[in-house]
């Protein structure tokens, strides 16, 4: 962006409007303070300038205050804060955190949980593990408490349960959301309820008042009864929060958790054929575009990092790959959590095609493309070099890890 | 010597007619009962006797079907919970969840709690079974395996990652024999406060734009896909964007 003033009159009015709702972002930052005997001060001299014959001028028409700043297209407009001090119950959260974040699923819940709250409920996630997941407070958690160890790690069911029992014990949550999914959620939640003893309401994809809705047998019939203390909720069962912003604040277990003696013992993943798995619901794509001008070192990368394999339509019609690896609006659209597109220039349907994805790698030589500004990370340059780098790098890192196991 | 095997099941339902048939994930349950067992399979159902679609699990090439007889809307966990705790069965087998009635997929985890049990969830292989330790793959979603180590006794449920069931024959499925047991019948507390509708079809979720102005409206109508915040390496060396393309990859636990 260039350091040269341009005036925008578009924020300019804004600034003059008190009425337009972007006003308040408009005005020049006014330096305000608590005073000694609890009243707001605000330098007053603060605005204005100097005009040319020594005189303070203060400049109305808003030439000043939204010109004088940068132009910034997208003003972040700060969501109010909801705050729960004294909470009179908690609404149990455990989130799914596939990959370590939160899913559409996760914050679906997280909008259901605040409906249960109300005002005066704290929503309270409950996270095993690491995460990576930043934005909890936008997505409406009022209380975070991160349950952390050796023992959590990996696949340990039983000893989530223990955790989640501490966690009950402590805060006796009014209700238990989880998510009914495949990814962790609807085992644990099943689990959960049979060391409770609890009957959970499952698959629940609406919730008014004290009644829920939700689906039963085989999807033929719904299942309407009372509202459970533990909900298993199917995806899309209330709107996320987006008007609010929230505390996030970091509670902890008072006891320790108990051991369990773990009678499922995780031996790892095992390696899939990644060709085998659909591509609809492949995890990792590596796909190749017009920019791929080798393909059998194109095969073996993919072979290297053990990656699903995808296309774009050039490269189907140009025959280097068959018609079901097509990514995109007439091919497949894909669910990958990582997407790695090699000399594709991103057209829009191949865009659409991998809207669901969570992070994209780029890899071109046209640093100008659509698909750079769609990716997380873009390398620009000459694919087969990288390719061939990325080959080598991934084997070191194999090699390494092979040596530090030894 | 052969472990013992008991898969359980149930009735299913047609999934556009919604008339009884043999349930898809216990079919499974009988299938890998079939292929670690062989003949010594016993397959279990708590529920009515006289229902004929049962017989399609006999036509899987079972000789008998033990049933413990109860009638509809009666809860089928304590009459299951003890037989099993006198079977001896060191693999019990159940699809994930019914496709009648409630279907919360409860039983299995219930059964498991009940008899102290460990319970592996979507089991789709058993590799080995000595010792007293089973070796099994889990199924993980987006076609992923898991080598999960487990002590007999166990319960284990199976989704469609299983095996797929072999086809149910119309002569074996009238010579098999149906054992009634007449059990206590205890009644499913639920039934007297929910009510089992049809289902009905889920709205859309709209995609509702929450802009301030027109300029922004007109943007989420019309912007392509933008991330805009993404990382640009430029002028860098092949092996300097190798190692941040992997660092990524290793973060995000794609490649391990």
């Amino acid at each position: 962006m260039s350091d040269i003033i341009r005036r925008d009159p578009r924020a300019e009015w804004i600034a003059r409007n008190r009425l337009h709702p972007l006003h308040a972002a408009m005005q020049p930052v006014q330096h305000s303070w608590m005073g000694p005997n609890g009243v707001i001060r605000k330098n007053v001299h603060g605005i204005g300038f100097i005009g040319p014959n020594g005189i303070k001028r203060i400049d109305r028409s808003g030439a000043q205050q939204g010109g004088a700043s940068k132009r910034t297209a997208a003003v972040e407009v700060q969501l109010p804060l909801h705050q729960v001090p004294q909470p009179a119950f908690h609404i149990c959260v455990v989130p799914d955190m596939v990959g370590g974040r939160l899913s559409s699923q996760d914050r679906d819940l997280l909008g259901l949980a605040h409906q249960l709250a109300g005002s005066e409920g704290a929503v309270l996630a409950v996270v095993f593990g690491e995460h990576k997941e930043s934005a909890f407070a936008t997505a409406g958690v009022d209380r975070l408490l991160v349950l952390d160890g050796e023992e959590f790690s990996g696949y340990a069911p039983e000893q989530r349960v223990q955790g989640l029992r501490a966690v009950d014990n402590q805060f006796h949550p009014r209700h238990w959301l989880l998510p009914d999914s495949r990814t962790g959620g609807g085992e644990l939640g099943r689990r959960f309820a049979a060391a409770l003893g609890e009957r959970p309401a499952t698959r629940v994809w609406q919730v008014k008042g004290e009644a829920c809705i939700g689906r039963a047998g085989a999807g033929l019939q719904d299942l309407a009864r009372p509202l459970a203390r533990l909900i298993l909720a199917s995806a899309e069962c209330a709107e996320p929060v987006s008007e609010t912003r929230h505390e996030a604040l970091p509670v902890e277990l008072s006891t320790s958790v108990a051991r369990s003696l773990s009678r499922i013992e995780d031996l790892g993943a095992v390696a899939v054929d990644p060709g085998a798995i659909p591509m609809a619901e492949a995890e990792f794509i590596f796909s190749g575009g017009n920019g791929v001008k080798d393909w059998a070192l194109f095969h073996q990368t993919a072979a290297a990092l053990g990656a699903t394999e995808g296309a774009s339509r050039v490269a189907v019609d140009d025959g280097f790959m068959a018609r079901d690896r097509q990514v995109g609006a007439s091919g497949t659209w894909v669910t990958a959590r990582v997407y790695v597109a090699v000399g594709i220039s991103g057209a829009i349907q191949h865009l659409q095609g991998i809207g669901a994805c969570d992070k994209v790698v780029a890899i071109n030589l046209d640093p100008g493309c659509d698909m750079i500004k769609r990716a997380d990370l873009s390398v620009i340059g000459d694919s087969a070099a990288i390719l061939q780098a990325l080959i080598a790098a991934v084997e070191a890192y194999r090699n390494e890890a092979k040596r530090d196991a030894a | 010597m052969s472990t013992q095997v008991i898969s359980l099941v149930s009735i299913g339902a047609h999934p556009t007619s919604g008339r009884p048939r043999r349930a898809e994930q216990d079919a499974r349950a009988v299938e890998l009962g079939l292929q670690l067992a062989g003949n010594d399979l016993q397959v279990l159902h708590a529920g009515d006797v006289a229902e004929p679609a049962l017989r399609a699990y006999l036509g899987m090439g079972l000789d008998e079907l033990h049933v413990l007889d109860n009638p509809e809307g009666a809860d089928a966990l304590p009459a299951l919970t003890d037989y099993l705790r006198d079977a001896g069965a060191q693999v019990v087998l159940t699809g994930s969840q019914a496709e009648t009635g409630e279907g919360s997929g409860m039983l299995p985890f219930l059964l498991a709690e009940n008899l102290g049990w460990p319970l592996v969830v979507g089991l789709a292989q058993v590799e080995s079974i000595d010792n007293g330790v089973a070796l099994v793959l889990q199924a993980l979603p987006r076609g992923q395996r898991r080598r999960l180590k487990v002590r007999l006794p166990f319960l284990a449920t199976v989704d469609n990652a299983a095996p797929k069931p072999r086809q149910s024959a119309y002569g074996p499925a009238r010579r098999g024999a149906l054992h009634a047991e007449e059990v206590e019948v205890v009644d499913d507390t639920l039934l007297a406060v929910a009510t089992l509708q049809p289902a009905k079809p889920r709205p859309k979720r709209l995609k509702v734009i929450k802009a301030k102005s027109g300029a922004d409206r007109m943007k989420a109508a019309t912007a392509k896909a933008s991330g805009g915040g993404g990382q640009v390496l430029k002028g860098v060396s092949p092996e300097a964007g190798a190692e941040a393309i992997l660092k990524l990859l290793v973060e995000e636990g794609v490649v391990r």
